[in-house]
């Protein structure tokens, strides 16, 4: 081959695939154009105008009556989301750390059993579990409450699976024995030496189950008969069920669509130096 | 940082023999203190609805003296499980899905094998910008997804729907050959990022030198792609492929908003939803036999598909 076929193979190799990327970036960036679109049209506007053009801009309208929708209803489910993921994600951080770094630190009887319970349990299909946790919960007494939520939240076995994988990756075993000799005891040494080596990938830890929280529905449905504690994904589901005899809870639909997604992707191209690592480190067998 | 290193160092150079004395690690007591919080709450609302289900699965309700009498709840063996095994919507639920993941999840992981590919080629440009819009789903939840596409969908909104009647098709997505499809669709959109970037991870971590050996052989760029660079990452597909069939195993919350839009989407439309609807029908136990057999399905397609590959790829 000559070298002047090789310059024009790769001339071409290279229009193609960045013909085929730009392609695939439509494609995915596609429903958030078109939602940001439909969230500053009038409800008129969303059936009689191109969904992918701007009309009138309502957007600030549209928000005035998706807050003020039942007394207020929204801004109560955009809590109980921060609230279920901001506060389920910390703590789920906390114990897959502290589970996670004593099965790679500290050497016991039964350490290799127990990880493999928690492997398992990553196998287990969560909306499995949702309907049996539903009659243990019905039977205690705490269904329809933040706990029903909040509680099974917390355990992340793919947490406690990557808190291991970090933490013998990145504490070493000779700062933790200068702590020892120091008289620091274990949980001073955790709480004081090795948090600060997985930092971060705890903050990768907390960003995946954040997601998973903030995205879960099948287990606040199942738990949830009172309004005032869904989280958004079911508050929207249900106002979704009722366009076809409500057409104008349409708007409010969309515009709440776009406000429950934008502030998790804004954390996530602010956060995307942690995400990779973590992403990088999950795949390591 | 170093400060701490350095002392580490000298501590552990000085003190020499009596490492060993704190080899032993901490107490029974530290241990059990550090695995507590996780595995409390990991038995209470893991371990023990899987048991309670596995046991609720094993009861049936019967009814003394005919429609009318007491009820009351016995051991009924594998009664609930022949009852799922004859019922024609769990079959026709799985058969969907079957179908939904032959289709829906090689297509996503092929996509994706081959996005992360092409940004591990010096051929593209702007690489962090496609790396993001690719990723950027994994923030949507599944349902808010599902409503943004069946948007897309409707013919009264959609103006995906104009354009292709511009150019004389009439498309129907919400129809009945047509809406398996579409659901098929939003999970592509939604996981296609983020099986690329576990993917394109695992390619980062390859050493250059590799593909060095492999030009100064000969090799084509296509070359080394499949047959040195896909090789190798060979456990990122397959954990990915595992957590494909899980995720499609579970399919909810997309079929369910399509629901609310198609009348082709029946409330057994797939085994969770076939699960819940028998719940919401108070026959827990049954619906715990249909949720214990979705799980051992999932558990024997995982671990088949791990042990297969593991064997092929002679590991």
């Amino acid at each position: 081959m000559s070298n002047q076929t090789l310059i024009r193979e790769s001339r071409v190799s290279r229009t193609a695939a960045m013909a085929l990327m730009f392609l695939l970036a439509i494609y995915f960036l596609l429903p958030i154009y078109f939602l940001i679109v439909a969230a500053t049209k009038p409800q008129g506007d969303l059936a009689s105008t191109n969904g992918l053009a701007f009309s009138h801009f309502d957007l600030f309208s549209n928000l005035g009556t998706l807050f003020g929708r039942s007394d207020g209803i929204f801004g109560r489910w955009a809590l109980n989301s921060v609230i279920y993921a901001v506060l389920g994600a910390a703590v789920g951080t906390l114990i897959s750390a502290l589970c996670g770094y004593a099965l790679a630190k500290f050497k016991f009887r039964g350490r290799e059993f127990l990880f493999s319970v928690i492997l398992g349990g990553v196998l287990v299909p969560t909306t499995a579990l949702a309907l049996p946790l539903f009659l243990l919960f019905s039977a205690t007494g705490i269904v329809n409450t933040y706990l029903a939520v909040f509680l099974p939240s917390i355990v992340s076995p793919f947490g406690v699976y990557l808190a291991r994988i970090f933490t013998a990756a990145a504490v070493p075993e000779e700062i933790l024995e200068s702590a020892r000799l120091d008289g620091a005891g274990e949980f001073r040494t955790f709480f004081s030496v090795a948090i600060r080596l997985m930092a971060p990938s705890l903050v990768t830890i907390f960003l995946f189950q954040f997601v998973a929280i903030w995205n879960n529905f099948f287990l606040p449905m199942v738990m949830l008969q009172k309004e005032s504690l869904f989280p958004i994904t079911l508050g929207l589901y249900q106002w979704n069920g009722q366009t076809a005899r409500a057409p104008l809870l349409q708007e409010s639909v969309i515009t709440g669509s776009l406000v429950s997604i934008v502030p998790v992707i804004i954390v996530f191209i602010l956060l995307q130096r942690f995400w990779r690592t973590g992403l990088a480190s999950g795949s390591l067998k | 940082m170093t400060d701490i290193a350095t002392r580490a160092n000298r501590v552990v150079a000085e003190t020499g023999g009596r490492r060993r004395h704190y080899g032993g690690g901490p107490r029974a007591g530290t241990i059990v203190a550090f695995l507590t919080p996780f595995f409390l709450p990991f038995v209470l609302f893991y371990l023990v609805p899987v048991g309670y289900a596995i046991w609720q699965s094993f009861l049936v309700v019967r009814r003394t003296g005919g429609q009318y009498g007491t009820s009351y709840t016995t051991f009924g063996g594998f009664e609930q499980y022949a009852q799922v095994f004859q019922n024609t919507e769990f079959w026709s639920s799985i058969g969907r899905i079957g179908l939904f993941g032959i289709v829906q999840v090689p297509v996503m992981l092929l996509v994706a094998l081959s996005m992360a590919l092409l940004l591990d080629t010096p051929l593209l440009k702007i690489k962090p910008f496609f790396r993001i819009t690719a990723f950027m789903p994994y923030a949507v939840p599944g349902v808010i997804a599902a409503i943004m596409w069946s948007y897309l969908y409707s013919p009264q909104v959609s103006p995906l729907v104009d354009v292709l009647k511009g150019i004389g098709l009439q498309p129907d997505f919400l129809g009945p050959g047509a809406v398996l499809w579409s659901a098929a669709n939003v999970s592509t959109w939604l996981w296609t990022g983020y099986n690329m970037l576990i993917m394109y991870s695992a390619l980062q971590s390859i050493p250059q030198e590799l593909y060095e050996a492999a030009k100064l052989d000969g090799a084509s760029n296509w070359a080394i792609a499949w047959k040195v660079k896909v090789p190798i990452i060979a456990p990122s597909i397959v954990l990915t492929t595992v957590f494909s069939i899980i995720g499609t195993l579970q399919l909810y919350a997309e079929p369910a908003v399509l629901r609310q839009i198609s009348s082709n989407i029946s409330s057994t439309y797939t085994p969770n939803m076939l699960a819940y609807a028998v719940a919401s029908g108070n026959n827990y136990q049954q619906a715990a036999a249909i949720s214990v057999v979705i799980a051992v399905i999932t558990f024997v397609l995982s671990f088949g598909f791990m042990r297969l590959t593991s064997k092929k790829a002679g590991l």
